[in-house]
């Protein structure tokens, strides 16, 4: 029995390492509210472990990460590679913050989908979400 | 692929958290699979925990949490708040202060909107606490939305209800007295490092003790001081929750709860049915007629209703 509804789309928003801006994450995780999304914001100094855990048990559709810190290829294949250890194969993955032009390429080798620096206007990001979530999920019908 | 319904009571975390998401969208299925719940449902404690926004609920959970996991328990957490009345989104941050429980596997947390309704809960609050009860949680808080002097809704979901009442809000007994502080099972002062708190105890004992007739006459209300900063009082909440849990067990109210909650329920269940009915069998346009023709007096609220109630079954 397939269904037509939909329902909120459910997006975490998450800071993976230390540093503490989170300024631009909260400005974002505001903008999805005021778009109808329901919004998981789970603060600053998150490990992949975390971000991860928190990812699995709302089911959210898409995970943000937003990093000022320069340690993303250290974290984002960290996180990448826990989502697969779990089998979370169907969540939009995107990523924003300062991320230098040379590591996009190898950024978007590793699963995460889009990257948002400074100046990125929120109806992109918004419309990115809601383009690139994976539809089936929206529309939930039986997994059997 | 393995039924979910199966999946979930063999603890499969995914299959939890997607069928939390069937059951929170109300999609067909949902009332079948919980149906199946159901049968292995009812073996966990449900612990409500209320209060305004800022008294500590958060923080009171992820400490709760913390020393029930040191207790041995496997613990499910709800955690619900607001959505926006304007575009229905919400930003759910319940998490930021129990981010270091997101790795324990023995630790199950979801955050919920409350999706308009009112009463401090989410419509499917009951429905969720039911999957993770039957995935072998226990206990189950719920935190409810920071509510203010009506939202007693999670006393029929919850067996013992916390208030939460945070010190050096001159004005939070007043808020408190008429609605939840018929609903408190435990009163838990927050912010007990603060000197303030030790008043607010105090009208809280007095508040109490000026009660005119006792809810249970057995049951003395114990009121507990936490502080989170100095991490004192933690361990005695905690063995008031035990200790709530024995006296509704050897008293017998715990079945006298739950005939109360099993009407709610089914009432709701079928409120629901109609909401659903009328939302199918009645457009947005004829809503809009609706209203023109009561506001022109051409028509009135009254024979609407009839009129719809017979239409969507209610009334022949």
């Amino acid at each position: 029995m397939a269904t037509t509804q939909t329902r909120p789309i459910r997006v975490l928003v998450a800071k993976p390492g230390l540093d503490g801006h989170d300024r631009g994450a909260k400005v974002i995780a505001r903008a999805l509210r005021d778009a109808g999304m329901e919004v998981i914001y789970t603060g600053i100094r998150q490990t992949p472990e975390m971000i991860v855990g928190a990812a699995v048990q709302e089911d959210v559709d898409a995970i943000l990460m937003s990093i000022l810190s320069g340690a993303h290829m250290a974290l984002f294949p960290k996180v990448m590679e826990l989502l697969r250890q779990n089998g979370v194969d169907d969540v939009l993955v995107a990523a924003g913050g300062i991320l230098p032009d040379e590591d996009l390429a190898e950024i978007q080798k590793i699963g995460i989908k889009g990257c948002f620096g400074p100046g990125t206007s929120m109806d992109e990001i918004i419309k990115f979400v809601r383009e690139n979530i994976q539809a089936d999920r929206l529309t939930v019908d039986s997994e059997e | 692929m393995q039924n979910i319904v199966e999946r979930v009571l063999q603890g499969d975390r995914r299959a939890l958290a997607r069928m939390i998401t069937l059951i929170e969208n109300e999609i067909p299925q949902a009332r079948r699979y919980l149906s199946e719940l159901h049968l292995h449902s009812g073996n966990a404690h449900i612990i409500g925990i209320t209060g305004s926004p800022g008294a500590g609920k958060s923080t009171l959970v992820t400490h709760m949490v913390r020393e029930l996991r040191q207790r041995g328990k496997k613990v499910g957490v709800v955690a619900i708040d607001p959505s926006s009345p304007f575009s229905g989104g919400a930003i759910l941050g319940d998490r930021i202060r129990m981010m270091e429980l997101a790795g324990d596997p023995n630790v199950f947390i979801r955050s919920m909107a409350s999706r308009g309704s009112l009463g401090g809960l989410s419509a499917s609050t009951r429905d969720v606490v039911r999957a993770m009860d039957a995935a072998g949680y226990d206990p189950i808080l719920i935190e409810t939305v920071g509510t203010g002097q009506a939202e007693v809704e999670v006393m029929r979901t919850a067996q013992t209800v916390f208030v939460v009442c945070a010190p050096g809000l001159g004005d939070d007994i007043q808020a408190i007295k008429a609605g939840i502080l018929e609903i408190a099972d435990v009163f838990v002062v927050t912010k007990a490092d603060k000197p303030e708190s030790n008043q607010t105890a105090a009208e809280l004992s007095m508040l109490l003790s000026l009660a005119p007739h006792k809810r249970e006459l057995s049951w003395k209300i114990p009121i507990v001081k936490v502080s989170a900063l100095k991490n004192q009082g933690i361990g005695e909440v905690v063995d008031e929750t035990e200790r709530h849990y024995r006296y509704l067990l050897e008293s017998g109210m715990l079945a006298t709860r739950a005939q109360r909650q099993v009407r709610s329920e089914v009432q709701n269940l079928i409120l629901q049915s109609v909401m659903n009915s009328l939302k199918s069998q009645v457009s947005d346009e004829e809503w809009l007629q609706f209203a023109n023709e009561i506001n022109q007096r051409e028509r009135d609220p009254y024979r609407v209703a009839s009129e719809l109630e017979q239409r969507i079954g209610l009334k022949h």
